[in-house]
């Protein structure tokens, strides 16, 4: 794991004491809101409906043991003892008072860890495969190239004022577990003839009020240059992105309104006059970045107590049949440990659960934890003969539901329980609508199943790519939820289809039902998943399902 | 055409330190309970006590004037978002669900 060095350690230490400064002046009244609030969210504390909330980067969702200890000890010290895992591997408290943010964040420095860049308009927290260093389909661990994207974008005198947001997703694997293909840039590692690692370049993806899945501008890009030909695509984006509408201010919007052979060009002209700036130094870092990413020494032992535990605990054999993934070491395994127990907040994590997790990690998984998009946390590289160990340690701290990539696994942002921006609220719904399926004991027949909840237009719930979507609205004052289908967050991305009118929150719960209920009854087989049946069937049976008045109108 | 009439309002905002939804009282002091809000009928009064908020970014952020009505209680919102504004959050009894600690 990249371990900061003498710069970063200053750098993170300065700005923490700057902005020490600035919130001692916006309490004693030398600064006023306007004044403060850019300083603010330069260092990500945002003002929500009921306090402040201290947004908290996990690059490329990395964490040791120490770290999540100290995410710990934030949540306990300054929070309310829990924290808030996000869809862009960060972690938010939300209730820290202003006066206390200068010491988490200097709390937060001790670990290696700060909340720089994690809002405003500039480039955002770089986020990677949850499962990078250990999938067992993976070319490389993608997570040296974000570390050193990281460092690039951070504080990147020429960046700082973008005309909007910017977000960068990196894998190294042909799945695409980092929803790479909504992201400004998405980097894709692939190898080209000669069998090299290099980057499939996307561009101009994104969710939000106008969802567009990225375009490819390089179909391979040398590893080599991938500093020079991200600075191009910034760069162009820098000038000819929208200031004038913040609505068209992202770089898909640029995308769109000039279309990708102009910004291809333009990207590739730049690209000609930066790299020759880049005169090797990137490389070097990058190498010294890639030897402390080197993969642990995995230990060769028998996996004969994981089989014989399989066997006799069926509640670890159904977890173990969802939680976890392959692994590229022999006898090694990926955990996914759910934090979406059953009527649960998606994504809050106790201090005392992180702690567990923490010991879990260090005693048995090379000290190594990830943070996934889905709100998850991963436990990358746990020999299979310490599963049973891990799993009655997660049992122990309430954190061995088996749902993973089941209807229950459900992504859902804040949304108005906390968000100042939402337009209704998505926790209660994803609480209710978890609970139900736990009470049908369905899940597991129903299969691989993404539901994505966001409360407003922004997505950050994702819902475009979720199989089944949810976005709460405010309609007439009241609040509504629309429904989209068919949306896929993977290498085939794709934005789900509007369903019709939308649900009121006593009626979006029993329209879920209604549609799986339908999907059980029209599926090929047991095999065939709920997006496999809307791609062969499409929009009719389902819209049938949740609007069955107006079927039985058209009937008649 | 006539003029629609006004809907009465409270001043909010939050408060400058915690952040914690705040309203004005008819009192000049900032309550952490909308119901103690000063229920505003009037549309020139409204604006008065909306730059009387403005004039102390020492003590709150982001004042606004919301819709409100009364009741049996004293000011209740009208929209969703006020109202969770005023109770706190749904999935877990924070924020003003514990205790009760009034004037700011």
């Amino acid at each position: 794991m990249y371990k900061y060095n003498e710069f970063d350690e200053n750098f993170v230490r300065e700005r923490v004491a700057q902005f020490r400064g600035q919130v001692e002046r916006r309490i004693d009244g030398s600064l006023t809101e306007d004044e403060f609030k850019p300083l603010r969210l330069m260092n990500g504390l945002y003002l929500q409906l009921h306090a402040y909330m201290l947004r908290v980067a996990i690059p490329y969702g990395t964490l040791n043991a120490a770290q999540m200890r100290q995410l710990a000890y934030l949540a306990e010290r300054w929070d309310k003892g829990y924290g808030h895992f996000t869809t862009r591997q960060n972690i938010q408290y939300n209730w820290p008072k202003l006066k206390d943010v200068p010491d988490m964040l200097d709390a937060l420095a001790d670990v290696g860890m700060h909340a720089i860049q994690t809002s405003g308009n500039t480039i955002r927290n770089v986020t990677a495969d949850h499962f990078a260093g250990a999938a067992a389909d993976e070319i490389e661990d993608p997570r040296p190239v974000a570390e050193l994207l990281r460092q690039w974008s951070t504080d990147h005198p020429e960046f700082q004022f973008l005309p909007r947001k910017f977000k960068i997703a990196v894998t190294g694997s042909s799945t695409d577990r980092a929803v790479t293909k909504a992201h400004d840039i998405g980097l894709r590692m692939v190898r080209n003839d000669a069998g090299e690692p290099g980057f499939e370049v996307i561009v101009g993806g994104g969710l939000g009020r106008t969802p567009m899945i990225g375009k490819v501008i390089r179909a391979f890009l040398p590893k080599a240059d991938l500093l020079p030909y991200c600075e191009a695509i910034v760069s162009v984006y820098n000038l000819l992105g929208r200031r004038d509408n913040k609505y068209k201010a992202r770089i898909k919007i640029t995308v769109a309104e000039n279309g990708l052979e102009k910004i291809r060009d333009l990207v590739e002209g730049r690209f000609n006059e930066l790299r020759r700036e880049f005169n090797g130094f990137d490389q070097e870092l990058l190498e010294n970045i890639e030897a402390q990413f080197a993969p642990p020494v995995f230990r060769k032992a028998p996996t004969l107590a994981f089989d014989a535990y399989r066997a006799a605990n069926p509640a670890f054999r159904s977890w173990s049949d969802t939680n976890l993934a392959d692994h590229h070491a022999d006898g090694y395994a990926i955990v996914s440990v759910s934090i979406k127990k059953h009527g649960a907040t998606p994504g809050d994590a106790s201090a005392d659960q992180m702690r567990v997790l923490a010991d879990l990690a260090e005693t048995y998984g090379h000290d190594e934890i990830r943070i996934s998009h889905e709100q998850n946390v991963i436990l990358p590289h746990v020999h299979k003969s310490d599963l049973a160990a891990v799993y009655e340690g997660l049992r122990d701290a309430d954190l061995a539901t088996a749902n993973i990539g089941l209807v229950s696994d459900i992504i859902a942002c804040p949304g108005m329980d906390y968000c100042a921006l939402a337009t209704a609220r998505s926790i209660p719904i994803a609480q209710e609508i978890a609970t139900r399926f736990d009470e049908l004991k369905l899940e597991h027949e129903i299969g691989p199943l993404k539901i994505k909840i966001s409360g407003c237009i922004n997505a950050c719930g994702h819902h475009h790519v979720g199989h089944i979507g949810i976005l709460g609205l405010d309609r007439a004052g009241v609040e509504n939820y629309q429904i989209t289908l068919g949306g896929d967050g993977t290498e085939t991305a794709t934005v789900g289809e509007r369903a019709g009118p939308g649900f009121s929150a006593d009626e979006i719960v029993p329209a879920i039902e209604r549609l799986i209920d339908a999907y059980l009854g029209i599926r090929a087989s047991g095999d065939e998943t709920f997006l496999q049946t809307y791609r062969r069937l499409g929009l009719a049976p389902f819209k049938a399902a949740l609007y069955p008045e107006k079927e039985a109108a058209n009937a008649a | 055409m006539s003029r629609r009439p006004f809907t009465p309002k409270v001043v909010t905002a939050n408060e400058l330190i915690d952040g914690d939804a705040v309203w004005l009282t008819a009192l000049d002091s900032w309550s952490r309970d909308m119901a103690e809000a000063e229920l505003i009928d009037d549309e020139a009064i409204a604006q008065d006590r909306l730059l009387f908020a403005l004039s102390q970014p020492d003590v709150i952020v982001g004042a606004y004037l919301a819709d409100a009505k009364a009741s049996g209680n004293g000011a209740a919102p009208v929209h969703f978002r006020e109202e969770f504004r005023a109770r706190g959050p749904s999935n877990y009894l924070h924020g003003k669900q514990v205790g009760v600690k009034n004037h700011v």
